[in-house]
Formats: C-alpha cells, sequence, structure tokens
C-alpha cells in the first residue's frame, strides 16, 4: 500500500522517525510489537516496527537506523514522498491478554530497542489503571544516543512510569547512570511473581537482561523478549528468519523467553 | 507410503491397473500437448539427465543410465533400451512450481516522491510432469505443506501445482546416492500422482497404475489393455529389486530429538573444514524452498521490478543482520541446514524436510554426505559448552 510521508524527525545523527499517512487503502493497524515491511521501490524492503500509536485515528509511526542502502534512503525521505507499505506481520506484544490485569511491567530496551517498546508505553499510560508498578529501563550506547529523550522526560516526571536510563560512555554532567542495562534489574519496582517483562535491544543484551530478569524470579514463560533475523517476505515464506523451529517474522518478532533461551544460548543459531 | 512415519503419507491410488506400450506413451505425450500442457521430462543435456520440456518419446534418453557417488556422476550407456533407466539427476520439479527466478512487481515512478505498482504477469502454462520418482512425489507433498499449508499460501505455487499432471515412474535402477527406502519415500511410488508407469525388464509394455479422475481420464485416450497376473507380479518385482539395490541407509531412529541435542557436536566444526558453503546442496534439494527478493532497476531508475529468486542458507548474506551475519561461521550453516531437513522442519510442516533422494549428496563438489554427517553425530561426543561471562565483559 502507497504511504505518504506527513513528517519527518531527526532523533540521534542516524535515527529518524517518519509520520506517514495512507495514500490509498491503508493497512490494517499495527499492535505494539508488531512490523512493517517499508518499501522504496528502486532501492528495497526492510523490516521495521510500528514505534507510534496503535489506533486507527494515529498516522503510520515508524522510527528507522541508518545503517544501508534502504534505511539510509527511509530516513532520507523528504515531506510528501510516497513509502510502500505491506504488513503489519508478526507477533505482537500481547497487551490485550487478561492475564496482564493488575500485573507490574517491566520494560527493557537497549538502543534502538525502545522504538518497538514506545506503543507499549503509550498503550500502558493509556490504561494506566490496569496495571501495578510500571518501570522502564533504558540503556544507549552514550547520551546523544538515547531516543526520545522528551518523552523519557515527560513519562518520568507525570510518576505513571519509573524511568531508569544508563549509557555505556556518559559526558561529565550526565545525570543518570552508567553501565549496561543489565545492571539496572535490581531497580525494578512490584513484586517479580506478578511482573511481566518487556524487552527488546541488540541479541546479547536480550540475552543477558532476561536472565537477570528470570534470576530476579520473573518466571520465564513472562519475559517476552522482540527478536531481529533477516527478513525478506515477512510472512513466513523466505525462510531467512528461522530459528530453529520458528519463523521469527510470523512465529515472532515477539516470543516469551521460555521458548527460545536454549536456542540463544547456543552461538550462530 | 510412510513405511515409519518420518515422511508423509500420500493419498494412495484410485483407480485399476493397465497395460501401455511406448507408441502409447508417445501418444500420451501428444494428448497432453493437444490439451495445452507443456510436457517436461527427462533428456540428455550437457552430460546429465535434465527435465526439459519435450514433444515426443524420441526426446527421452533412451538406453542411457548413470553413475553417482558421493561428489561424483556420470552418464553411462545401457546394455538395455530402457527409457528411465537412470536415477535422479541434478534438476528437480520444485524448477516448475517455485521458479529459480520469478518477476513479482513492476514499478514505475510518477511525478515527484510518487510510483504506481503493477503485479508481473504470471507464467501459467499447465505442465505435464513426465517420470517423477517416488521420492520426488513424496517432495512434492513436503512442497504442498511448505507453500500450500504453511504461514502464507504461495499464489504462484498454487496455480502451477494445481495444474500439474504427475506421471511417475518406479525407480528399477537407483542410485548409490539414492536412501528413499529409509525414508519410506520409495523406490515404488504408492500415492500422490495421476498415472504412474513401471516399465518392465523385457520388451516395450509398461504397466501403468491410476492415481486420480485426470489419470483415468487420459488412460482412456490411449491404447491400454488389461494387464496379466504375470505383467503385474513383474511390476512389483522392479521395485522389490530396485530396493535390494538401495544400499545407502539413514537410520531415523531419534534423529528429530538426536539434532537439538547434538548443537555443540564437534562434528559441526570438522563438517566446515570440508564444506565450501557453495549452496549445490540447497539448489538440488528438491524441498528447499528459501528465496531472497531483490530490486533490479533499469539504469534511468525509472522502472524497477521486484524479483525472488532461491537462496541458500549456506549464504553469508543469508542471515545478514546490521553488524553482521548470524550465522558466521560454515558449520553453523550446515548445522542450519540439516537441523532443518531432519528436525525443525517437522516443528514447522510436520514431516521431514528430506526425502531420500540422494541429490545433495551426489552434487557436494567435496562429497559430503548427510547419511555420513549423522552417523559421525551419533558416535562422536558432545563438546562442552562454555558459558559464564557477564553482558560487560562480551561487549
Ligand atoms: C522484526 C524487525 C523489526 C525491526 N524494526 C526496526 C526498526 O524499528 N527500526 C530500524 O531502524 N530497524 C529495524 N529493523 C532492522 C531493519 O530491518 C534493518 O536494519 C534493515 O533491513 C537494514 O536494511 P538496509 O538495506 O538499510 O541495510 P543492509 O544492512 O545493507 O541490509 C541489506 C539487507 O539485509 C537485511 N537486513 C540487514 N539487517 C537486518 C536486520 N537488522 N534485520 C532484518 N533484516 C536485515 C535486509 O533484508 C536488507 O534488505 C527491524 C528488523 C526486524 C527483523
Ligand atoms: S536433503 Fe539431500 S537427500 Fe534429502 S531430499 Fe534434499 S537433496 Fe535429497
Ligand atoms: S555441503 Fe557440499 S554442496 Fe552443500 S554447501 Fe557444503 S560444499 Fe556445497
Amino acid at each position: 500500500m502507497r504511504y505518504r510521508v506527513r513528517a519527518h524527525f531527526r532523533e540521534t545523527h542516524d535515527v529518524v522517525t517518519v509520520v506517514l499517512d495512507p495514500a490509498e487503502e491503508p493497512v490494517p493497524v499495527p499492535r505494539p510489537g508488531q512490523f512493517c515491511m517499508l518499501w522504496l521501490p528502486g532501492v528495497g524492503e526492510s523490516a521495521i516496527s510500528l514505534s507510534g500509536r496503535s489506533h486507527p485515528d494515529e498516522p503510520l509511526v515508524h522510527t528507522v537506523r541508518a545503517v544501508g542502502p534502504v534505511t539510509a534512503a527511509l530516513c532520507a525521505l523528504g515531506v510528501g514522498d510516497e513509502v510502500g507499505v505491506r504488513g503489519p506481520f508478526g507477533r505482537d506484544f500481547g497487551l490485550d491478554d487478561p492475564d496482564l490485569d493488575g500485573a507490574d511491567l517491566a520494560i527493557v530496551a537497549g538502543g534502538l530497542g525502545l522504538a518497538p517498546l514506545r506503543p507499549v508505553l503509550y498503550r500502558v499510560l493509556d490504561e494506566r489503571d490496569r496495571f501495578g508498578e510500571v518501570t522502564l529501563l533504558v540503556g544507549a550506547r552514550a547520551p546523544e544516543e538515547l531516543l526520545y529523550p522528551d518523552e523519557l522526560e515527560r513519562w518520568s516526571r507525570s510518576g505513571a512510569v519509573a524511568v531508569f536510563q544508563t549509557v555505556d560512555r556518559a559526558w561529565p554532567n550526565w545525570p543518570h547512570e552508567v553501565g549496561v542495562v543489565t545492571q539496572l534489574v535490581p531497580l525494578l519496582r512490584g513484586r517479580v511473581d506478578r511482573t511481566w517483562a518487556f524487552v527488546c535491544g541488540p541479541e546479547l543484551m536480550m540475552r543477558y537482561a532476561a536472565r537477570s530478569l528470570v534470576g530476579r524470579g520473573i518466571r520465564p514463560e513472562r519475559v517476552l523478549v522482540s527478536l531481529e533475523r533477516n527478513m525478506q517476505c515477512g510472512f513466513g515464506l523466505c525462510g531467512h528468519c528461522q530459528l530453529g523451529p520458528f519463523f521469527v517474522c510470523h512465529d515472532g518478532p515477539v516470543l516469551e523467553w521460555s521458548r527460545v533461551e536454549s536456542l540463544m544460548a547456543v552461538r550462530e543459531r | 507410503m510412510a513405511r515409519d512415519g518420518f515422511c508423509l503419507d500420500l493419498e494412495p491410488p484410485t483407480g485399476e491397473a493397465a497395460v501401455v506400450g511406448r507408441d502409447a506413451l508417445d501418444a500420451l505425450i501428444a494428448v497432453l500437448r493437444a490439451d495445452g500442457y507443456e510436457v517436461i521430462g527427462p533428456v540428455r543435456r550437457d552430460g546429465v539427465i535434465a527435465l526439459a520440456p519435450v514433444t515426443t518419446l524420441g526426446d527421452l534418453p533412451t538406453g542411457w543410465g548413470d553413475e553417482q557417488q558421493p561428489g561424483h556422476y556420470r552418464l553411462v550407456g545401457r546394455d538395455d533400451d530402457a527409457l528411465f533407466g537412470y536415477a535422479v539427476g541434478p534438476h528437480s520439479w520444485k524448477a516448475e512450481l517455485f521458479p529459480p527466478r520469478a518477476d513479482l512487481y513492476e514499478v514505475r515512478r510518477s511525478g515527484s516522491g510518487g510510483f504506481e505498482v503493477q503485479a508481473s504477469p504470471p507464467d501459467d502454462r499447465p505442465r505435464a510432469f513426465l517420470g517423477v520418482r517416488a521420492c520426488e512425489v513424496a517432495a512434492l507433498a513436503v512442497q504442498d505443506r511448505v507453500f500450500l499449508e504453511g504461514a502464507t499460501r504461495d499464489p504462484v505455487y498454487a496455480r502451477r501445482r494445481a495444474q500439474a499432471v504427475v506421471i511417475a515412474v518406479d525407480c528399477g535402477d537407483p542410485s548409490s546416492s539414492c536412501f528413499c527406502a529409509s525414508m519410506g519415500t520409495g523406490p515404488r511410488v504408492t500415492g500422490g500422482f495421476d498415472l504412474a508407469l513401471t516399465e518392465l525388464a523385457t520388451g516395450d509394455a509398461l504397466v501403468v497404475r491410476v492415481g486420480s479422475d485426470r489419470g483415468a481420464a487420459l488412460l482412456a485416450r490411449i491404447p491400454h489393455r488389461t494387464p496379466t497376473r504375470d505383467e503385474l507380479d513383474a511390476s512389483r518385482e522392479v521395485s522389490r529389486s530396485a530396493e535390494q539395490l538401495l544400499r545407502r541407509r539413514l537410520d531415523t531412529t531419534g534423529l528429530r530429538e538426536l539434532l537439538v541435542a547434538e548443537v555443540e557436536h564437534a562434528e559441526w566444526d570438522a563438517v566446515a573444514e570440508r564444506c565450501l558453503a557453495c549452496g549445490n546442496c540447497t539448489s538440488v534439494c528438491p524441498t528447499c524452498f528459501c528465496s531472497s527478493v531483490e530490486e533490479v532497476t533499469d539504469l534511468a531508475g525509472e522502472r524497477a521490478v521486484r524479483r525472488r529468486s532461491w537462496a541458500s542458507c549456506f549464504s553469508q548474506q543469508f542471515s545478514y543482520l546490521n553488524g553482521g551475519t548470524a550465522r558466521a561461521g560454515i558449520g553453523a550453516r550446515y548445522r542450519q541446514w540439516l537441523s532443518h531437513k531432519l528436525s525443525t522442519w517437522f516443528d514447522q510442516y510436520g514431516t521431514s524436510g528430506c526425502v531420500g533422494c540422494g541429490r545433495c549428496i551426489t552434487w557436494c563438489p567435496v562429497g559430503i554426505d548427510l547419511t555420513r554427517e549423522v552417523v559421525a553425530l551419533r558416535t562422536r561426543p558432545s563438546s562442552a559448552t562454555a558459558v559464564g561471562m557477564s553482558l560487560a565483559e562480551e561487549l
């Protein structure tokens, strides 16, 4: 489906958020954790997660890091340019699940991993009364690499979410933590026996984060990680995204740690 | 019929049997062509038995056989004039249903920043497959699971498959690479065909079994007669003696679980020393289904075509992610391929992904033989896993 760029914002030196309006029949509304294939004719196609609100009245919002030809071209789009959109694809974070009523939430993001988790936060804030304690742990390489700093401040100030930020390398007046995001896990609020965790970031970070969350006593089937694999089709046919028995695009990208732990324990799986 | 449940059970044939002569087979090709089918069958080309359009029975490699070993293939003259006296060659029917290259869409730029998309015209000529072996009928059933009953139905495959007429043939002279009996897929064709032929050792008679209404209708249009009891016995004897010739074995007991358990086995490193990651095994395999999509543009950049092509899990780019390749080492790629074929395929499609055709053994330039790799995985001790680092240490 063709979409047109309504607006674009630079988030960091290599990350841009694009806001898209349908130029024809829109795709179904992606749920938090789902992704779309964004296509630039003549350049190629990339899997990009929803990073905006999951709502029929809202435009499609995606946050893209320029790492290669397609993502660089997506980051360079101007207002009015057209993009092809297929999707949405994949398994979402399952926020509609009534099991989450009254749950404490641990949202753990590394780097660009905050982008697919932002729709989760929007949703949680809209239904704040449904949940107990909500903690957001955010890690980035450096302060200037942190996504959505203004929103992080806003959420933190509102008191609705306990936000903890950390960076690998800080400048002198950095007011938050320094170190890897897994070191923030002890700061989680709430009770582990009713906590659900949503984790997205580089694979290595997710592996350690999931292990420390489980180590604290959160049930492994309640630790949801969002995996990344090479994807060409988005619907379980091209074979590229396989991880053991899973087609990450179709069975994932969101999968329970209990189902992927053994697969992710093996190198180069 | 899957004798041990490792491969799929096929729909058993419905109809009766008949006997036809070679002239009737020639007539069958003509009938199919008159109905608008492109008949694809075995031909001798570039030193191999290839699959290509045929117009008469004379196009078939009469009197030719093959010699196959790990990493070795050679055509040899037979001392009879058998029509189907060879095992499977490097081609498989996969190429007809899941084309090696297919254009999906064409895009043209329109105005500033806009574009128009048009679906590429499909190549949907009806096709008739002549000489489909038992392992290949099994492979078609596996591909049906993948392309018709998987996460998404593939429209190209669906259209071509619905039209395809399957004329199977029982193997009389399997190669040394074949292990269909271990996989429960051959050498006798037991279902999944419109017509199945057995070439009898003597004379020019072929026994025909009818597997579908479409097959019965075709048979009705060519000269045929009722078989004698001796001819039916002779037809079964062809398969019995073929089975005796099958030397290669794959022990499938506990195989699914073995590949889950042995992810850290030292054999993966050992095979990586030999494997060239050329991807021959995946392209000759009748069930491998992976593909990539690329964008092909004209020089001016005004027109682009999205083209789907076969891909191989042995290539470096296959699992490419920004910052590297998920399966950087060749051992990890071989492990992915073999584990998929023999283990995770079950999780995804409820069947083995290997049907025992032996192609990957013959066409591996260094002669890597999956049946021997399985033996190695069963016998050599597993290596230990190293764990216990922290994220900060690994970074
Ligand atoms: C489920 C999912 C969600 C994602 N969400 C986002 C997001 O919200 N924002 C964002 O910036 N990026 C996201 N990515 C990563 C993004 O898809 C890749 O960075 C992008 O495909 C790279 O394409 P390229 O042509 O710019 O770069 P190149 O690195 O040159 O890529 C070449 C090809 O490799 C493949 N590829 C390379 N890297 C990846 C990758 N990391 N994941 C999948 N395929 C890859 C693609 O098929 C691509 O066409 C996501 C990936 C997945 C699987
Ligand atoms: S894995 Fe090898 S033997 Fe098995 S079906 Fe594929 S090519 Fe044939
Ligand atoms: S196993 Fe053989 S055919 Fe397959 S990639 Fe390795 S060298 Fe090539």
